[in-house]
């Protein structure tokens, strides 16, 4: 196991020199410079166009930046954005715990309405409500998610006023971030009503970003525990006479869990990447907003730095499905000797 | 999280729930646009920063009386200016307090030090913050100010003098300017000396109408009223910006209570909010104008009547409905009707496709010819939707032979090449800065301008020169109106743009608020409003 997961993180040193250089080509790709971007229609004396250049490092070679940019990254340095003067790093940290807070919220709706969902549709094939559930998927998979949100807005905030419109807690209450997660620093601040706060401004957000994940878990489960109960092993479990519970959750589900865990897996960059409008949409001061309106201004640093924090989130989370396959299928282990 | 998730189902039917931190108080909640780029107003440009610092925690010297673009006293209750305009002296007020907060306590009031500060780390490439912020003062660099500016001197504790390069009559309105908010320099030494200079950026100490108390990055902005404030404290005790990109999500914040004042509105929801109770539909022309310009340096754009041909195939009132949804007044003046020296009498290139034609055929080009239109790729409160005016003005075209192609490129490459002059025609606009129509007719139709790119039209006339040169080297109100009256009768013969339109500046406002006023300058002022 343990040569297994070693070989694994070898393969991340080429992953990561590839990443910086692609965030580093992907960003200098587009056309404008961030000195033309922050001046807008009153423009900049070309005197002082060229001393901002300078400062900023822009007037070198496109190559030289490049090796500038390793060789702070080697010295655990992200660089500090153009606009706001502040290290991405510590920028990042500020926001990522609002992504992490409603992927995580996101995830946890659609895995537990998604995959019982999959699974009743699978053992109750053919009927209404299997039906009715890929009817559903389809429709939540195809949801733009601009027009999703802002109807789950206008329906529940709007019409009904059973939720806040968008924000992560009401601006009422002011506590100090201890974790950065709302959910817990509220509970911590002790402050009345504070958590419910949170956690009502959590559920619309959750619904809207954890749409998508939800249908395709349930679609991703049906299809593999059908190809499961045809197998062998489950007739024979049935003709062993087990409960029809039993040979669903413990033979069919555990060896469908392999597909279903690699799309897990494999959403976790699809909820990082929906979080870029569900934030815009509810206000919710994460690292998706960051980013665009990083692009948009050409903040480089940001950007690049941005960009390696949140592959090494992913490749994370992709190492850790690597290491549970191994955990869970034992052959797969083994093809990694 | 199994916990979250419980409550998560418990709420999943509740009504909304609200604290209670803030309830004694009298608390307006802003639903702002967008997130501040940080907190010193000197380095930057953006609206949403500058109403983030200058317009709630500092003063200038001189301030604009909020809701007009009238130049009063700041921290500087007097000024004056030499006979020969080159010496201009402000005699502070005495009394003001610098903020006391968490991270500085002042041991002294406002003085010439603090004065001299201000400016000074914003042109000497020697001090210590010029150097940690790369000499990016945007503002002050628009404004000219570093060739403006010789010296600054400390008459006394209370007293400082501008000594000019040149006389120029807009600088007492660029001192009104967010650009210009007064520093404490002892706070300023304080932070040189705990070695992190971003504090000043980050943790801002002003004299202004609030304090800053925290902010949760793109999220919430949370202000104290400034109980010692020398204009007089505010009437509400907290302000708070809560951050909103999205227009119609502030809306429904609006509706719902959650906020009580917020900025752009979507154009298609203006008739739903005007409908609807408990809001108010603030309105106010905007200081503004958008414009296509002629390259005058292209071939086909050299003779005034190709230009005034153009102008005249322009349907201007078809472009009011289609980009502005009517919300806006054709532009026939470089300059908005808000502003002082505003030639009303202009006549404006009336839509006329004959009367274009035969301007045309007289110019030699009654064949047509192939030009192009360059089109913003960002909405602007000038152009909310430059694709669709471009296509507009192509299709007005189309009816006089000329056939224009629209061009687009991102918005840095966009400024950029336009600057550079390589376009025909290009879409573009202006928000003014200072309410003096300097910052509007030299910045953007002036012979500087011209050879630095801000003219995108590159148009360079000696007459409409003269008339800027006299203007700007005056301080006789009487004699500058004289001035760009003339200018506008020669910009309006010369026609190096077709003016398009001045958009109408909208702010819906809770009912509970009071006093609230729609500033020209697009700024959002807090300080003389209160609650119900």
């Amino acid at each position: 196991m343990l040569r297994f997961i070693l070989q694994r993180l070898a393969v991340l040193i080429p992953t990561f020199i590839g990443i910086t250089l692609t965030a580093f080509i992907f960003i200098h790709l587009i056309p404008g410079d961030p000195i033309e971007v922050m001046a807008g229609e009153r423009g900049v004396s070309p005197e002082k166009y060229a001393e901002l250049l300078h400062a900023f490092g822009l007037d070198q070679p496109l190559w030289k930046q490049y090796l500038d940019y390793i060789w702070q990254l080697l010295h655990g340095d992200l660089g500090k954005s153009f606009v706001t003067k502040q290290p991405v790093i510590e920028e990042f940290f500020k926001l990522f715990p609002a992504t992490i807070e409603l992927s995580l919220s996101a995830l946890i709706f659609a895995i537990v309405l998604g995959i019982p969902a999959g699974i009743i549709a699978a053992v109750k094939r053919g009927s209404i409500f299997d039906h009715s559930l890929m009817t559903l998927s389809l429709t939540g998979f195809s949801m733009p998610m601009f027009w999703w949100a802002l109807l789950l807005i206008v329906t529940f905030s709007g019409t009904l006023g059973w939720t806040p419109v968008s924000g992560r807690i009401s601006v009422m209450y002011f506590f100090d971030n201890v974790t950065g997660f709302l959910l817990i620093d509220s509970w911590l601040s002790g402050q009345p009503g504070a958590f419910k706060s949170a956690v009502s401004h959590l559920i619309l957000p959750t619904i809207a970003l954890g749409t998508i994940p939800l249908a395709t878990f349930a679609r991703q489960t049906r299809s593999a525990m059908l190809e499961t109960m045809g197998e062998d092993f489950i007739k024979t479990a049935r003709a062993k006479g087990l409960s029809p519970f039993r040979v669903t959750v413990l033979h069919a589900f555990r060896n469908a869990l392999i597909p279903i865990i690699t799309v897990i897996g494999l959403q976790v960059g699809v909820l990082l990447g929906g979080a870029i409008l569900t934030e815009t949409i509810f206000s919710w001061p994460g690292i998706g907003k960051w980013m665009v309106d990083s692009i948009f201004r050409r903040d480089y640093a940001v950007v690049q730095g941005g960009l390696i924090l949140i592959a090494t989130m992913v490749i994370t989370v992709n190492l850790t499905v690597d290491i549970l396959y191994g955990l869970i299928d034992p052959r797969i282990r083994k093809k990694g000797h | 999280m199994k916990k979250s998730l419980l409550a998560l189902a418990i709420l999943a039917g509740s009504t909304a729930l609200t604290g209670t931190a803030y309830a004694a108080d009298k608390t307006l909640v802003y639903c702002s646009e967008g997130s501040p780029d940080g907190f010193d107003a000197s380095l930057y440009d953006s609206g949403t920063t500058l109403d983030a610092s200058a317009n709630t925690m500092f003063d200038g010297l001189v301030n604009f009386k909020i809701g007009t673009t009238e130049v009063v006293g700041g921290v500087a209750e007097s000024w004056s200016m030499s006979d020969d305009g080159l010496e201009l002296t402000f005699n502070l007020r005495s009394g003001v307090k610098f903020h006391t907060t968490d991270y500085f306590t002042p041991t002294r009031e406002l003085n010439a030090d603090d004065v001299i500060f201000s400016f000074t780390r914003q042109m000497d490439q020697e001090n210590a913050y010029y150097k940690h912020n790369n000499g990016q003062w945007l503002y002050f660099g628009y404004m000219d100010m570093a060739n403006l500016i010789k010296e600054i001197k400390r008459v006394d504790d209370m007293t400082v003098t501008f000594v000019l390069d040149h006389p120029e009559a807009p600088i007492v309105a660029n001192l009104a300017m967010a650009f210009a908010g007064i520093q404490s320099a002892e706070y300023a030494a304080q932070v040189e000396a705990s070695g992190n200079l971003d504090d000043m950026n980050q943790k801002p100490v002003g004299t202004g109408p609030f304090k800053f108390v925290n902010y949760q990055k793109d999220a919430v902005i949370r202000y104290a009223t400034n109980e010692d404030y020398w204009n007089g404290k505010p009437a509400i005790d907290n302000l708070i910006y809560s951050i909103t990109p999205d227009a119609s999500v502030r809306f429904q914040k609006m509706k719902a209570g959650e906020c009580h004042v917020m900025p752009y509105p979507a154009p298609s929801e203006l008739d739903m909010i005007k409908a609807t109770d408990g809001i108010t539909l603030m309105q106010s022309e905007g200081l503004n104008v958008g414009y296509l310009a002629y390259n005058t340096e292209k071939e086909n754009f050299k003779d005034v009547k190709v230009r005034k041909a153009l102008n005249h195939a322009i349907n201007k009132e078809a472009i009011k409905e289609v980009v502005f949804s009517g919300y806006a007044s054709i532009a026939k003046n470089p300059i908005p009707p808000t502003m002082w020296s505003y030639d009303d009498s202009t006549v404006d290139d009336e839509y006329d496709v004959d009367k274009a034609k035969a301007l045309l055929a007289e110019a030699g080009l009654g064949d047509g010819f192939k030009t192009n239109i360059w089109a913003m790729p960002v909405q602007r409160p000038y152009n909310p939707d430059a694709k669709k005016m471009a296509e507009l003005i192509q299709a007005d075209w189309a009816k006089i032979g000329v056939d224009a192609e629209i061009v687009t490129f991102e918005w840095g490459e966009y400024l950029k090449r336009s600057k550079e002059g390589e376009h025909d025609t290009v879409l573009l606009g202006w928000t003014g800065d200072n309410g003096d129509p300097d910052n509007f007719m030299r910045v953007l139709l002036g012979c500087v301008a011209a050879e630095q790119g801000g003219n995108r039209a590159r148009w360079c006339n000696d007459e409409f020169e003269a008339e800027m040169q006299a203007a700007l080297l005056t301080t006789d109100a009487a004699a500058r109106t004289e001035s760009y009256k003339k200018a506008q009768g020669i910009f309006k013969a010369e026609a190096p743009w077709a003016t398009i339109a001045h958009s109408i500046v909208f702010m819906p406002v809770s009912d509970k608020v009071t006093g609230y006023v729609v500033d020209p300058l697009g700024g959002h002022w807090f300080s003389n409003v209160d609650m119900n």
